[in-house]
Protein backbone atom coordinates (compact mmCIF):
# COMPACT_ATOMS: atom_id res chain seq x y z
CA UNK A 1 0.00 0.00 0.00
CA UNK A 2 1.53 3.27 -0.99
CA UNK A 3 -1.45 5.52 0.25
CA UNK A 4 -0.37 8.99 -0.62
CA UNK A 5 3.46 7.96 0.30
CA UNK A 6 4.57 8.84 -3.47
CA UNK A 7 3.82 6.50 -6.63
CA UNK A 8 5.52 6.75 -9.88
CA UNK A 9 3.78 5.59 -13.43
CA UNK A 10 5.80 7.89 -15.86
CA UNK A 11 7.77 5.80 -17.93
CA UNK A 12 6.47 2.54 -18.09
CA UNK A 13 3.54 -0.04 -17.70
CA UNK A 14 5.97 -2.69 -16.75
CA UNK A 15 5.10 -4.84 -13.80
CA UNK A 16 6.92 -3.68 -10.38
CA UNK A 17 9.98 -4.25 -9.15
CA UNK A 18 11.38 -7.70 -8.46
CA UNK A 19 14.66 -8.79 -7.07
CA UNK A 20 15.08 -10.69 -10.37
CA UNK A 21 15.13 -7.66 -11.92
CA UNK A 22 14.83 -4.20 -11.23
CA UNK A 23 12.25 -2.32 -13.07
CA UNK A 24 11.87 1.01 -11.26
CA UNK A 25 10.30 3.62 -13.79
CA UNK A 26 12.49 6.26 -15.40
CA UNK A 27 11.33 9.77 -14.39
CA UNK A 28 10.43 12.46 -17.86
CA UNK A 29 13.87 14.27 -16.12
CA UNK A 30 16.34 11.17 -16.99
CA UNK A 31 14.74 10.66 -20.73
CA UNK A 32 16.83 11.87 -22.97
CA UNK A 33 17.66 15.56 -23.73
CA UNK A 34 15.26 15.91 -26.36
CA UNK A 35 11.67 16.17 -24.03
CA UNK A 36 9.88 19.03 -24.45
CA UNK A 37 7.77 21.81 -22.67
CA UNK A 38 3.81 20.81 -23.32
CA UNK A 39 3.48 24.42 -22.91
CA UNK A 40 4.15 26.53 -25.10
CA UNK A 41 6.38 24.55 -27.39
CA UNK A 42 4.73 21.38 -28.07
CA UNK A 43 0.87 22.90 -27.19
CA UNK A 44 2.07 25.08 -30.60
CA UNK A 45 2.86 22.28 -32.54
CA UNK A 46 -0.46 20.73 -32.06
CA UNK A 47 -2.27 23.99 -32.70
CA UNK A 48 -0.91 23.94 -35.99
CA UNK A 49 -1.25 20.11 -36.97
CA UNK A 50 -5.24 20.74 -35.57
CA UNK A 51 -5.11 23.28 -37.95
CA UNK A 52 -4.14 21.74 -40.82
CA UNK A 53 -6.32 18.78 -39.67
CA UNK A 54 -9.27 21.21 -39.67
CA UNK A 55 -8.82 22.61 -43.18
CA UNK A 56 -8.96 18.87 -44.48
CA UNK A 57 -12.33 18.13 -42.72
CA UNK A 58 -13.89 21.45 -43.72
CA UNK A 59 -12.69 20.03 -47.40
CA UNK A 60 -14.13 17.12 -47.06
CA UNK A 61 -17.67 18.75 -45.94
CA UNK A 62 -17.38 20.91 -49.03
CA UNK A 63 -16.73 18.24 -51.10
CA UNK A 64 -19.06 15.77 -49.66
CA UNK A 65 -22.82 17.21 -49.06
CA UNK A 66 -24.72 15.32 -46.11
CA UNK A 67 -27.05 13.10 -47.39
CA UNK A 68 -30.85 13.66 -46.92
CA UNK A 69 -33.46 11.01 -47.87
CA UNK A 70 -37.09 11.36 -48.04
CA UNK A 71 -38.89 12.08 -45.25
CA UNK A 72 -39.61 8.91 -43.47
CA UNK A 73 -43.07 7.10 -44.43
CA UNK A 74 -43.45 3.57 -41.92
CA UNK A 75 -46.02 2.70 -44.72
CA UNK A 76 -43.60 1.94 -47.34
CA UNK A 77 -42.17 -1.65 -46.50
CA UNK A 78 -40.25 -2.20 -49.42
CA UNK A 79 -37.48 -0.13 -48.51
CA UNK A 80 -33.97 -1.93 -48.01
CA UNK A 81 -32.91 -0.78 -44.38
CA UNK A 82 -29.33 -0.07 -43.98
CA UNK A 83 -27.50 1.39 -41.05
CA UNK A 84 -24.34 3.75 -41.06
CA UNK A 85 -21.05 2.04 -42.20
CA UNK A 86 -19.76 1.34 -39.19
CA UNK A 87 -22.60 -0.45 -38.30
CA UNK A 88 -22.42 -2.33 -41.08
CA UNK A 89 -20.49 -5.45 -39.84
CA UNK A 90 -22.87 -5.73 -37.49
CA UNK A 91 -25.75 -6.04 -39.33
CA UNK A 92 -23.72 -8.66 -42.14
CA UNK A 93 -23.13 -10.60 -39.04
CA UNK A 94 -27.20 -11.35 -38.74
CA UNK A 95 -27.38 -12.45 -42.16
CA UNK A 96 -25.51 -15.33 -41.73
CA UNK A 97 -27.43 -18.73 -40.84
CA UNK A 98 -25.82 -19.66 -37.67
CA UNK A 99 -26.49 -16.23 -36.13
CA UNK A 100 -30.06 -15.66 -37.29
CA UNK A 101 -33.59 -17.19 -37.66
CA UNK A 102 -32.87 -19.75 -34.46
CA UNK A 103 -29.88 -18.86 -33.78
CA UNK A 104 -30.23 -15.29 -33.31
CA UNK A 105 -28.74 -14.70 -29.52
CA UNK A 106 -25.55 -15.88 -30.99
CA UNK A 107 -25.56 -13.13 -33.60
CA UNK A 108 -27.11 -10.42 -31.06
CA UNK A 109 -25.54 -11.36 -28.12
CA UNK A 110 -23.17 -13.77 -27.82
CA UNK A 111 -20.49 -13.15 -30.35
CA UNK A 112 -20.72 -9.30 -29.43
CA UNK A 113 -20.85 -9.73 -25.86
CA UNK A 114 -18.25 -12.11 -25.75
CA UNK A 115 -15.81 -9.41 -28.22
CA UNK A 116 -16.78 -6.27 -26.09
CA UNK A 117 -16.13 -8.23 -22.82
CA UNK A 118 -12.50 -9.42 -24.36
CA UNK A 119 -12.05 -5.98 -25.32
CA UNK A 120 -12.80 -4.89 -21.60
CA UNK A 121 -11.17 -7.71 -19.93
CA UNK A 122 -8.04 -6.83 -22.38
CA UNK A 123 -5.95 -5.53 -19.52
CA UNK A 124 -6.20 -8.65 -16.90
CA UNK A 125 -6.12 -11.23 -20.01
CA UNK A 126 -2.78 -10.37 -21.49
CA UNK A 127 -0.98 -9.38 -17.88
CA UNK A 128 2.94 -10.48 -19.08
CA UNK A 129 5.23 -8.02 -18.86
CA UNK A 130 6.03 -7.74 -22.39
CA UNK A 131 4.62 -5.13 -24.55
CA UNK A 132 5.48 -5.44 -28.22
CA UNK A 133 3.33 -7.03 -30.37
CA UNK A 134 5.24 -9.90 -31.46
CA UNK A 135 5.76 -10.93 -27.90
CA UNK A 136 2.26 -10.91 -26.92
CA UNK A 137 1.07 -13.11 -29.79
CA UNK A 138 -2.36 -14.18 -28.44
CA UNK A 139 -3.58 -11.14 -27.59
CA UNK A 140 -2.08 -9.57 -31.31
CA UNK A 141 -3.44 -12.32 -33.11
CA UNK A 142 -6.95 -12.52 -31.72
CA UNK A 143 -6.93 -8.35 -31.99
CA UNK A 144 -5.72 -8.86 -36.33
CA UNK A 145 -8.65 -11.37 -36.23
CA UNK A 146 -11.11 -9.26 -34.58
CA UNK A 147 -9.97 -6.20 -37.35
CA UNK A 148 -9.80 -8.88 -40.36
CA UNK A 149 -13.45 -9.80 -39.24
CA UNK A 150 -14.65 -6.27 -39.30
CA UNK A 151 -13.24 -5.24 -41.98
CA UNK A 152 -14.42 -8.48 -43.83
CA UNK A 153 -17.88 -8.03 -42.94
CA UNK A 154 -18.37 -4.69 -43.46
CA UNK A 155 -16.85 -5.13 -47.52
CA UNK A 156 -19.24 -8.15 -47.64
CA UNK A 157 -22.14 -5.75 -46.31
CA UNK A 158 -21.01 -3.35 -49.20
CA UNK A 159 -20.89 -5.73 -52.02
CA UNK A 160 -24.08 -7.34 -51.58
CA UNK A 161 -26.18 -4.36 -50.67
CA UNK A 162 -27.99 -2.65 -53.61
CA UNK A 163 -27.06 0.68 -54.13
CA UNK A 164 -28.52 1.27 -57.43
CA UNK A 165 -32.54 0.48 -55.86
CA UNK A 166 -31.49 1.88 -52.08
CA UNK A 167 -30.75 5.36 -54.02
CA UNK A 168 -33.70 5.37 -56.07
CA UNK A 169 -36.00 4.67 -52.84
CA UNK A 170 -34.60 7.37 -50.77
CA UNK A 171 -34.56 10.05 -53.53
CA UNK A 172 -36.79 13.12 -52.54
CA UNK A 173 -39.18 13.23 -55.19
CA UNK A 174 -38.69 15.81 -57.69
CA UNK A 175 -41.74 18.87 -56.40
CA UNK A 176 -39.74 19.24 -53.03
CA UNK A 177 -36.61 20.29 -55.03
CA UNK A 178 -37.47 21.33 -58.63
CA UNK A 179 -39.18 24.48 -59.64
CA UNK A 180 -42.61 23.08 -61.36
CA UNK A 181 -43.87 25.85 -64.15
CA UNK A 182 -46.49 28.04 -62.05
CA UNK A 183 -49.43 29.63 -64.17
CA UNK A 184 -49.24 33.02 -62.68
CA UNK A 185 -51.56 34.11 -65.27
CA UNK A 186 -54.25 32.19 -63.85
CA UNK A 187 -56.55 34.09 -61.66
CA UNK A 188 -56.12 31.81 -58.86
CA UNK A 189 -52.21 32.91 -58.52
CA UNK A 190 -53.84 36.55 -58.39
CA UNK A 191 -55.78 35.49 -55.18
CA UNK A 192 -52.69 33.45 -54.01
CA UNK A 193 -50.83 36.69 -53.91
CA UNK A 194 -53.06 39.06 -52.91
CA UNK A 195 -53.82 36.73 -49.76
CA UNK A 196 -51.22 36.20 -47.32
CA UNK A 197 -50.79 32.53 -48.78
CA UNK A 198 -47.36 33.25 -50.73
CA UNK A 199 -45.56 34.79 -47.45
CA UNK A 200 -45.61 31.14 -46.04
CA UNK A 201 -46.10 29.03 -49.34
CA UNK A 202 -43.77 30.74 -51.41
CA UNK A 203 -44.35 32.31 -55.04
CA UNK A 204 -43.92 29.25 -56.80
CA UNK A 205 -45.93 27.38 -54.17
CA UNK A 206 -42.53 25.62 -53.10
CA UNK A 207 -42.99 26.05 -49.58
CA UNK A 208 -40.42 27.07 -47.03
CA UNK A 209 -39.12 25.39 -43.58
CA UNK A 210 -41.98 23.76 -41.76
CA UNK A 211 -44.59 25.18 -44.26
CA UNK A 212 -45.30 22.87 -47.35
CA UNK A 213 -45.02 22.64 -50.42
CA UNK A 214 -48.92 23.57 -52.05
CA UNK A 215 -47.64 21.45 -55.67
CA UNK A 216 -49.57 18.15 -55.45
CA UNK A 217 -51.16 18.33 -52.56
CA UNK A 218 -53.46 15.67 -53.38
CA UNK A 219 -56.63 17.18 -51.79
CA UNK A 220 -59.64 18.07 -53.27
CA UNK A 221 -60.94 22.07 -54.34
CA UNK A 222 -63.21 21.41 -51.09
CA UNK A 223 -60.84 20.25 -48.87
CA UNK A 224 -58.30 23.28 -49.79
CA UNK A 225 -61.23 25.86 -49.54
CA UNK A 226 -61.79 24.13 -45.68
CA UNK A 227 -57.95 24.90 -45.21
CA UNK A 228 -57.78 28.31 -46.23
CA UNK A 229 -60.77 29.21 -43.95
CA UNK A 230 -60.23 27.27 -41.18
CA UNK A 231 -56.72 26.35 -40.66
CA UNK A 232 -54.62 22.88 -40.47
CA UNK A 233 -52.16 22.47 -38.22
CA UNK A 234 -49.83 24.98 -37.24
CA UNK A 235 -51.34 27.14 -40.30
CA UNK A 236 -54.28 29.38 -38.10
CA UNK A 237 -57.96 29.47 -39.27
CA UNK A 238 -58.87 33.28 -40.99
CA UNK A 239 -56.07 33.61 -42.87
CA UNK A 240 -58.33 34.23 -45.88
CA UNK A 241 -60.31 36.86 -46.02
CA UNK A 242 -61.53 37.55 -49.42
CA UNK A 243 -65.09 36.62 -51.49
CA UNK A 244 -66.73 33.41 -52.23
CA UNK A 245 -65.61 33.50 -55.57
CA UNK A 246 -62.26 34.45 -54.73
CA UNK A 247 -61.69 31.21 -52.95
CA UNK A 248 -63.15 29.49 -55.46
CA UNK A 249 -60.79 30.23 -57.89
CA UNK A 250 -57.62 30.00 -55.28
CA UNK A 251 -59.07 26.15 -54.56
CA UNK A 252 -58.91 25.55 -57.83
CA UNK A 253 -55.66 26.90 -58.80
CA UNK A 254 -53.88 24.92 -56.42
CA UNK A 255 -55.79 21.68 -57.07
CA UNK A 256 -55.01 21.91 -60.36
CA UNK A 257 -50.97 21.64 -60.11
CA UNK A 258 -49.42 18.29 -60.17
CA UNK A 259 -46.10 17.14 -58.90
CA UNK B 1 -3.58 45.74 -20.87
CA UNK B 2 -4.37 42.26 -20.80
CA UNK B 3 -1.17 41.40 -18.93
CA UNK B 4 -2.68 44.19 -16.14
CA UNK B 5 -5.94 42.90 -16.26
CA UNK B 6 -4.70 38.99 -15.50
CA UNK B 7 -2.24 40.46 -12.45
CA UNK B 8 -5.04 42.22 -11.70
CA UNK B 9 -7.63 38.93 -11.22
CA UNK B 10 -4.25 36.71 -10.13
CA UNK B 11 -3.50 38.87 -7.31
CA UNK B 12 -6.77 38.76 -5.73
CA UNK B 13 -7.84 35.37 -7.17
CA UNK B 14 -4.27 33.43 -7.57
CA UNK B 15 -5.72 31.68 -10.76
CA UNK B 16 -2.28 30.71 -12.01
CA UNK B 17 -1.61 27.53 -10.33
CA UNK B 18 -4.89 26.53 -11.71
CA UNK B 19 -3.65 26.65 -15.84
CA UNK B 20 -0.34 25.51 -14.41
CA UNK B 21 -1.46 22.75 -13.34
CA UNK B 22 -2.54 21.74 -16.81
CA UNK B 23 0.17 23.04 -18.57
CA UNK B 24 3.24 22.30 -16.57
CA UNK B 25 4.23 18.58 -17.65
CA UNK B 26 6.81 17.65 -20.11
CA UNK B 27 6.31 15.80 -23.64
CA UNK B 28 8.83 13.03 -23.79
CA UNK B 29 10.98 12.61 -26.82
CA UNK B 30 9.46 9.14 -27.99
CA UNK B 31 5.55 10.44 -28.36
CA UNK B 32 6.78 13.90 -30.34
CA UNK B 33 6.20 13.27 -33.88
CA UNK B 34 8.67 16.25 -34.47
CA UNK B 35 11.42 13.86 -33.82
CA UNK B 36 10.45 10.95 -34.50
CA UNK B 37 7.76 10.99 -36.98
CA UNK B 38 6.09 7.54 -36.43
CA UNK B 39 5.03 8.95 -33.25
CA UNK B 40 2.05 10.31 -35.26
CA UNK B 41 0.47 7.26 -33.41
CA UNK B 42 0.14 9.52 -30.53
CA UNK B 43 -1.87 11.73 -32.07
CA UNK B 44 -5.30 9.75 -32.77
CA UNK B 45 -6.31 10.17 -28.95
CA UNK B 46 -6.06 14.31 -29.50
CA UNK B 47 -7.54 14.34 -32.63
CA UNK B 48 -10.29 11.88 -31.47
CA UNK B 49 -10.62 15.04 -28.98
CA UNK B 50 -10.20 17.50 -31.85
CA UNK B 51 -13.40 15.74 -33.79
CA UNK B 52 -15.51 15.72 -30.48
CA UNK B 53 -14.94 19.44 -29.64
CA UNK B 54 -16.19 19.68 -33.60
CA UNK B 55 -19.63 17.23 -33.23
CA UNK B 56 -20.24 19.43 -30.02
CA UNK B 57 -19.95 22.79 -31.67
CA UNK B 58 -21.57 21.82 -34.81
CA UNK B 59 -24.21 20.04 -32.70
CA UNK B 60 -24.91 23.18 -31.10
CA UNK B 61 -26.00 25.19 -34.15
CA UNK B 62 -28.10 21.97 -35.79
CA UNK B 63 -30.00 22.53 -32.50
CA UNK B 64 -30.84 26.36 -33.43
CA UNK B 65 -32.64 24.27 -36.47
CA UNK B 66 -33.78 21.39 -35.26
CA UNK B 67 -37.22 20.22 -33.99
CA UNK B 68 -37.74 17.19 -33.10
CA UNK B 69 -41.09 16.11 -33.89
CA UNK B 70 -41.70 13.75 -36.79
CA UNK B 71 -44.24 16.27 -38.38
CA UNK B 72 -41.63 19.30 -38.53
CA UNK B 73 -38.17 16.94 -37.73
CA UNK B 74 -37.14 16.46 -41.98
CA UNK B 75 -38.63 19.89 -43.12
CA UNK B 76 -36.14 21.57 -40.75
CA UNK B 77 -33.20 19.57 -41.53
CA UNK B 78 -34.40 19.90 -45.51
CA UNK B 79 -34.59 23.92 -44.73
CA UNK B 80 -30.99 24.09 -42.80
CA UNK B 81 -29.40 22.12 -46.08
CA UNK B 82 -31.09 24.23 -48.71
CA UNK B 83 -31.86 27.57 -47.67
CA UNK B 84 -29.95 28.42 -44.61
CA UNK B 85 -26.81 30.13 -45.70
CA UNK B 86 -23.99 27.64 -44.90
CA UNK B 87 -26.22 25.19 -43.55
CA UNK B 88 -25.20 22.53 -45.28
CA UNK B 89 -21.89 23.59 -44.20
CA UNK B 90 -23.09 23.09 -40.31
CA UNK B 91 -25.39 19.98 -40.89
CA UNK B 92 -22.05 18.36 -42.82
CA UNK B 93 -19.54 18.99 -40.01
CA UNK B 94 -21.81 17.37 -37.59
CA UNK B 95 -22.48 14.19 -40.57
CA UNK B 96 -18.68 13.65 -41.37
CA UNK B 97 -17.79 14.40 -37.95
CA UNK B 98 -19.20 11.74 -36.30
CA UNK B 99 -17.59 8.79 -39.05
CA UNK B 100 -14.45 10.78 -39.04
CA UNK B 101 -14.58 10.42 -34.74
CA UNK B 102 -15.27 6.63 -35.06
CA UNK B 103 -12.25 5.98 -37.32
CA UNK B 104 -9.90 8.37 -35.49
CA UNK B 105 -11.07 6.55 -32.23
CA UNK B 106 -10.69 3.38 -34.12
CA UNK B 107 -6.92 4.38 -34.61
CA UNK B 108 -6.74 5.22 -31.35
CA UNK B 109 -7.69 2.17 -29.65
CA UNK B 110 -5.60 0.21 -31.78
CA UNK B 111 -2.27 2.16 -31.03
CA UNK B 112 -3.51 1.51 -27.27
CA UNK B 113 -3.92 -2.00 -27.54
CA UNK B 114 -0.74 -2.93 -30.21
CA UNK B 115 1.35 -1.37 -28.06
CA UNK B 116 0.06 -2.55 -24.76
CA UNK B 117 -0.50 0.65 -23.26
CA UNK B 118 -3.21 -0.84 -21.29
CA UNK B 119 -0.95 -3.17 -18.96
CA UNK B 120 -0.40 -1.78 -15.19
CA UNK B 121 -1.30 0.96 -14.21
CA UNK B 122 -3.33 1.72 -16.87
CA UNK B 123 -5.98 -0.91 -17.01
CA UNK B 124 -8.79 1.47 -14.94
CA UNK B 125 -7.80 4.00 -18.19
CA UNK B 126 -8.64 1.08 -20.29
CA UNK B 127 -11.55 0.06 -19.36
CA UNK B 128 -12.82 4.02 -19.06
CA UNK B 129 -11.91 4.06 -22.62
CA UNK B 130 -14.12 1.05 -23.43
CA UNK B 131 -16.78 2.86 -22.36
CA UNK B 132 -16.21 5.73 -24.20
CA UNK B 133 -16.12 3.62 -27.17
CA UNK B 134 -19.57 2.30 -26.74
CA UNK B 135 -21.05 5.71 -25.63
CA UNK B 136 -19.52 7.07 -28.88
CA UNK B 137 -21.28 3.91 -31.24
CA UNK B 138 -24.52 5.05 -29.26
CA UNK B 139 -24.03 8.87 -30.14
CA UNK B 140 -23.79 7.60 -33.69
CA UNK B 141 -26.65 5.22 -33.57
CA UNK B 142 -29.20 7.46 -31.63
CA UNK B 143 -28.43 10.47 -34.32
CA UNK B 144 -28.69 8.75 -37.11
CA UNK B 145 -32.57 8.86 -36.70
CA UNK B 146 -32.73 12.19 -36.02
CA UNK B 147 -33.44 13.37 -39.58
CA UNK B 148 -36.23 11.38 -39.94
CA UNK B 149 -35.73 9.92 -43.39
CA UNK B 150 -36.34 6.83 -44.61
CA UNK B 151 -32.98 5.70 -43.59
CA UNK B 152 -33.19 6.87 -40.38
CA UNK B 153 -36.64 5.55 -39.64
CA UNK B 154 -35.86 2.20 -40.79
CA UNK B 155 -32.63 1.11 -39.77
CA UNK B 156 -33.69 2.61 -36.29
CA UNK B 157 -36.74 -0.21 -36.52
CA UNK B 158 -34.47 -2.62 -37.60
CA UNK B 159 -32.10 -1.57 -34.49
CA UNK B 160 -35.02 -1.64 -31.72
CA UNK B 161 -35.92 -5.06 -33.64
CA UNK B 162 -32.69 -6.43 -32.58
CA UNK B 163 -32.87 -5.05 -28.83
CA UNK B 164 -36.50 -6.47 -28.55
CA UNK B 165 -35.28 -10.03 -29.88
CA UNK B 166 -32.79 -10.37 -26.78
CA UNK B 167 -34.70 -12.28 -24.03
CA UNK B 168 -35.80 -11.06 -20.74
CA UNK B 169 -34.77 -7.49 -20.44
CA UNK B 170 -35.31 -6.87 -24.33
CA UNK B 171 -38.77 -6.50 -24.78
CA UNK B 172 -38.52 -3.39 -21.91
CA UNK B 173 -35.69 -2.52 -22.94
CA UNK B 174 -37.01 -1.46 -26.75
CA UNK B 175 -39.87 0.31 -24.67
CA UNK B 176 -37.60 2.13 -22.76
CA UNK B 177 -36.01 3.50 -25.89
CA UNK B 178 -38.43 4.02 -28.17
CA UNK B 179 -40.99 5.03 -25.98
CA UNK B 180 -43.37 2.53 -27.06
CA UNK B 181 -43.35 -1.60 -27.58
CA UNK B 182 -44.88 -1.68 -31.28
CA UNK B 183 -44.45 1.66 -32.90
CA UNK B 184 -41.40 3.36 -33.94
CA UNK B 185 -42.80 7.33 -34.01
CA UNK B 186 -43.67 10.56 -32.33
CA UNK B 187 -41.76 9.43 -29.17
CA UNK B 188 -39.01 7.10 -30.49
CA UNK B 189 -37.84 10.44 -31.68
CA UNK B 190 -38.13 12.76 -29.16
CA UNK B 191 -36.15 9.90 -26.65
CA UNK B 192 -33.76 9.54 -29.22
CA UNK B 193 -33.55 13.06 -29.20
CA UNK B 194 -32.84 13.25 -25.36
CA UNK B 195 -30.66 10.90 -25.22
CA UNK B 196 -28.40 12.15 -28.07
CA UNK B 197 -28.06 15.00 -27.02
CA UNK B 198 -28.34 14.96 -23.45
CA UNK B 199 -27.71 11.78 -21.78
CA UNK B 200 -24.92 10.42 -24.23
CA UNK B 201 -23.01 13.77 -24.10
CA UNK B 202 -22.94 14.27 -20.15
CA UNK B 203 -21.98 10.80 -20.10
CA UNK B 204 -19.10 10.92 -22.54
CA UNK B 205 -18.13 14.16 -21.15
CA UNK B 206 -17.93 12.72 -17.43
CA UNK B 207 -16.03 9.29 -18.99
CA UNK B 208 -13.32 12.20 -20.81
CA UNK B 209 -12.62 14.00 -17.88
CA UNK B 210 -12.01 10.78 -16.74
CA UNK B 211 -9.73 9.70 -19.20
CA UNK B 212 -7.86 13.02 -19.12
CA UNK B 213 -7.21 13.18 -15.49
CA UNK B 214 -5.76 9.35 -15.59
CA UNK B 215 -3.60 10.39 -18.39
CA UNK B 216 -2.43 13.51 -16.63
CA UNK B 217 -2.14 11.30 -12.96
CA UNK B 218 -0.21 8.66 -14.80
CA UNK B 219 1.66 9.97 -17.78
CA UNK B 220 2.06 8.63 -21.63
CA UNK B 221 3.13 5.11 -21.62
CA UNK B 222 7.07 4.73 -22.14
CA UNK B 223 8.78 3.47 -25.44
CA UNK B 224 8.35 0.27 -26.20
C1 LIG C 1 -13.60 10.12 -27.41
C2 LIG C 1 -12.72 9.18 -27.36
C3 LIG C 1 -11.29 9.28 -26.81
C4 LIG C 1 -10.48 10.36 -26.61
C5 LIG C 1 -10.83 11.83 -26.91
C6 LIG C 1 -9.24 9.87 -26.10
C7 LIG C 1 -8.14 10.68 -25.81
C8 LIG C 1 -6.91 10.21 -25.39
C9 LIG C 1 -5.69 10.97 -25.38
C10 LIG C 1 -5.56 12.43 -25.83
C11 LIG C 1 -4.70 10.16 -24.91
C12 LIG C 1 -3.21 10.51 -24.81
C13 LIG C 1 -2.38 9.65 -25.75
C14 LIG C 1 -2.79 9.61 -27.18
O1 LIG C 1 -3.28 10.64 -27.68
O2 LIG C 1 -2.65 8.55 -27.81
C15 LIG C 1 -5.30 8.89 -24.57
C16 LIG C 1 -4.62 7.81 -24.00
C17 LIG C 1 -5.22 6.58 -23.73
N1 LIG C 1 -6.44 6.15 -24.20
FE1 LIG C 1 -7.85 7.33 -25.04
N2 LIG C 1 -9.29 8.52 -25.95
C18 LIG C 1 -10.52 8.12 -26.39
C19 LIG C 1 -10.98 6.83 -26.47
C20 LIG C 1 -10.28 5.73 -25.97
C21 LIG C 1 -10.70 4.38 -26.16
C22 LIG C 1 -11.93 3.95 -26.95
C23 LIG C 1 -9.77 3.59 -25.50
C24 LIG C 1 -9.70 2.08 -25.34
C25 LIG C 1 -10.62 1.23 -25.64
C26 LIG C 1 -8.78 4.46 -24.90
C27 LIG C 1 -7.72 4.05 -24.09
C28 LIG C 1 -6.64 4.85 -23.77
C29 LIG C 1 -5.52 4.44 -22.93
C30 LIG C 1 -5.36 3.10 -22.22
C31 LIG C 1 -4.62 5.54 -22.92
C32 LIG C 1 -3.27 5.60 -22.23
C33 LIG C 1 -2.24 5.18 -23.25
C34 LIG C 1 -0.83 5.45 -22.87
O3 LIG C 1 -0.56 5.92 -21.77
O4 LIG C 1 0.03 5.17 -23.73
N3 LIG C 1 -9.12 5.76 -25.22
N4 LIG C 1 -6.64 8.93 -24.88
Amino acid sequence: MKRGKGMKFVGDSRIPATNRKPNIPKDYSEFPGKTEYFYPDFLLKEWLVGAVFLVGFLCLTIVGEPPLEREADPTDSSYIPMPDWYFLFLYQLLKYSYASGDYNLIGVLVIPGLAVTALMLAPFIDRGPKRRPKDRPIATGFMLLAVAAIFYLTWEAVVTHDWETAKQQGLISEAATEDIEIDTTHPGYAVYQAQSCIGCHGTNLEGSGSNPPLIGTEKSKEEIMDIAVNGIGSMPAGLFTGSEEELEQLAEFISSIEK
Amino acid sequence: MLNKLYDWIDERVDITPLWRDLADHEVPEHVNPAHHFSAFVYCFGGLTFFVVVIQVLSGMFLAMYYVPDIERAWDSIYHLQYNVAYGKIVRGMHHWGASVAIVMMFLHTLRVFFQGAYKKPRELNWIVGVMIFLTMLALGLTGYLLPWDMKALFATNVTLNIIESVPLIGEPLRTLLAGDSVITGAQTLTRFFAIHVFFLPALLFLLIGIHFFLIRRQGISGPL
